[in-house]
């Protein structure tokens, strides 16, 4: 079977890049999976998402992705992400901190929209890095 | 001790202690240049690939009719974005961005163009003030280092004035490419409104049929901001390189100019030695022969 040629890239450096079977991405339309042989796609990705790569063999492979692109083209599937994070990499326990601050600024301030994003960020480090929410 | 002896000593001991300074920063650029190269490397596949993407949507969309692609008929002002380092010490580096610069702003008033400059790095910045001359953004203290959340920064400020009625119809950036450890070329570069640089044709033919999350004008209002942070982002990055490189260089001669001027001061410095130990001795003889022909004489 065919498989993809995923690669995920930040503006700063390249974060991964290999073979998978299957990508799922959540874009502003609602989630979007990816498997080989799928029509060209460019779709913009939400803030404070989660991409998940499953890869046969080694597992699958998790990222919190803050904004960005997925382009599909010719079983070539790349993620431009304007910050993205590895679930192996989130440290938890400042997610998890940066989560409790957000809300507290969304409880003082219902139209503090800068908290709000963060709110979505540390949440969607904590999915990424398996964290039950 | 003679007057000039000490003087020499002197003017040699402080040449010793600029050597030491300038061999120190030349060795501080060496290293930076590597890291600054390896975030350039770094930043290449994002580059690749959204540049790939603007293609795509562009190729796509037969109109496109977006405000960042679109070239006003009577451009009247033009954004110029120069990219200069915080520190001197880096030989004609910032003199050659600013020179170009001024070119280009020579260029645009003979096509009836007022350009405003925006300035990063604090060379550029007292440059401009000292002139007196309007700056319409200004960034610093991040010239060797910069990091993508400046770029976007810088791009988010000129984005915003292209997008005002009364703000700016063009934009340009004046930045230092970094070519290789020797080589590094000052570039004048559009970015607004947009052309697409697309390197080569696709090698497979052309851009297959795409379809977009959500419509292809949506994504094109997601996607070109992206792309001009990014193109500033790689100026900034090889303005970066090139600052180090310069400031190498610069630093080197520097060094090189400090140890021949105190060869030179040491050779001077043992000639007056021996001039004074020559004088002093002829000096003594002349004194014993003096005594001598006083004793002859009144025996």
């Amino acid at each position: 079977m065919a498989t993809l040629r995923v690669g995920v890239v930040s503006p700063e450096r390249e974060i991964w890049s290999g073979d998978a079977d299957m990508v799922i991405a959540k874009t502003v339309d609602g989630e979007i999976g990816i498997m080989p042989g799928h029509a060209p796609v460019l779709g913009v990705l939400v803030e404070g998402g989660v991409l998940r790569v499953k890869r046969g063999d080694g597992g699958d492979l998790v990222a919190a992705v803050h904004g960005g692109f997925i382009s599909v083209a010719d079983n070539d599937v790349s993620v431009l992400a304007e910050t993205a994070e590895l679930g192996s990499e989130v440290d938890v326990a400042r997610a998890k901190d940066a989560l409790q601050r957000a809300q507290a600024s969304i409880e003082a301030d219902q139209e503090d929209a800068d908290a709000r994003l963060d709110a979505k960020r540390a949440a969607a480090r904590l999915r990424a890095a398996g964290e039950e929410l | 001790m003679g007057a000039q002896l000490r003087q020499l000593r002197r003017r040699i001991r402080s040449v010793r202690s600029t050597a030491k300074i300038t061999r120190a920063q030349e060795l501080i650029a060496s290293s930076r240049i590597v890291k600054a190269q390896q975030r350039m490397q770094a930043a290449v596949p994002y580059e690749r690939e959204i540049t790939h993407a603007v293609s795509a949507v562009l190729s796509n969309t037969a109109t496109v009719d977006h405000p960042l692609t679109v070239a006003k008929e009577q451009p009247a002002t033009a954004g110029v974005l120069i990219v200069t380092s915080d520190r001197g010490f880096a030989g004609g580096y910032n003199a050659n961005v600013l020179r170009e610069a001024e070119a280009l702003k020579a260029h645009l008033v003979s096509r009836g163009i007022t350009a405003k400059p925006y300035v990063v790095g604090r060379k550029g910045i007292t440059w401009h003030r000292f002139r007196g001359r309007e700056l319409f953004g200004e960034w610093d203290g991040f010239s060797d280092n910069p990091s993508y959340a400046q770029a976007k920064d810088i791009a988010g400020a000129l984005i915003e004035a292209f997008k005002e009625d009364n703000g700016i119809d063009e934009i340009h950036v004046v930045y230092t490419e970094f070519v290789s450890m020797l080589t590094q070329n000052v570039i004048v570069k559009r970015i607004l409104p947009l052309e697409v640089e697309e390197s080569e044709a696709p090698p497979d033919g052309p851009m297959p049929y795409y379809e977009f999350e959500p419509a292809a004008g949506e994504v094109l209002d997601q996607l070109l901001p992206r792309y001009i942070e990014s193109r500033v982002f790689n100026a900034l990055l090889q303005s970066a390189a090139s600052e180090h490189a310069a400031r190498r260089r610069a630093m080197k001669s520097a060094t090189d100019n400090a140890n021949e001027l105190i060869g030179v001061f040491t050779r001077q410095m043992n000639q007056a030695r021996q001039a004074e130990i020559t004088q002093e001795i002829s000096e003594i003889v002349g004194g014993a022969n003096a005594l001598a022909d006083a004793a002859a004489g009144k025996e």
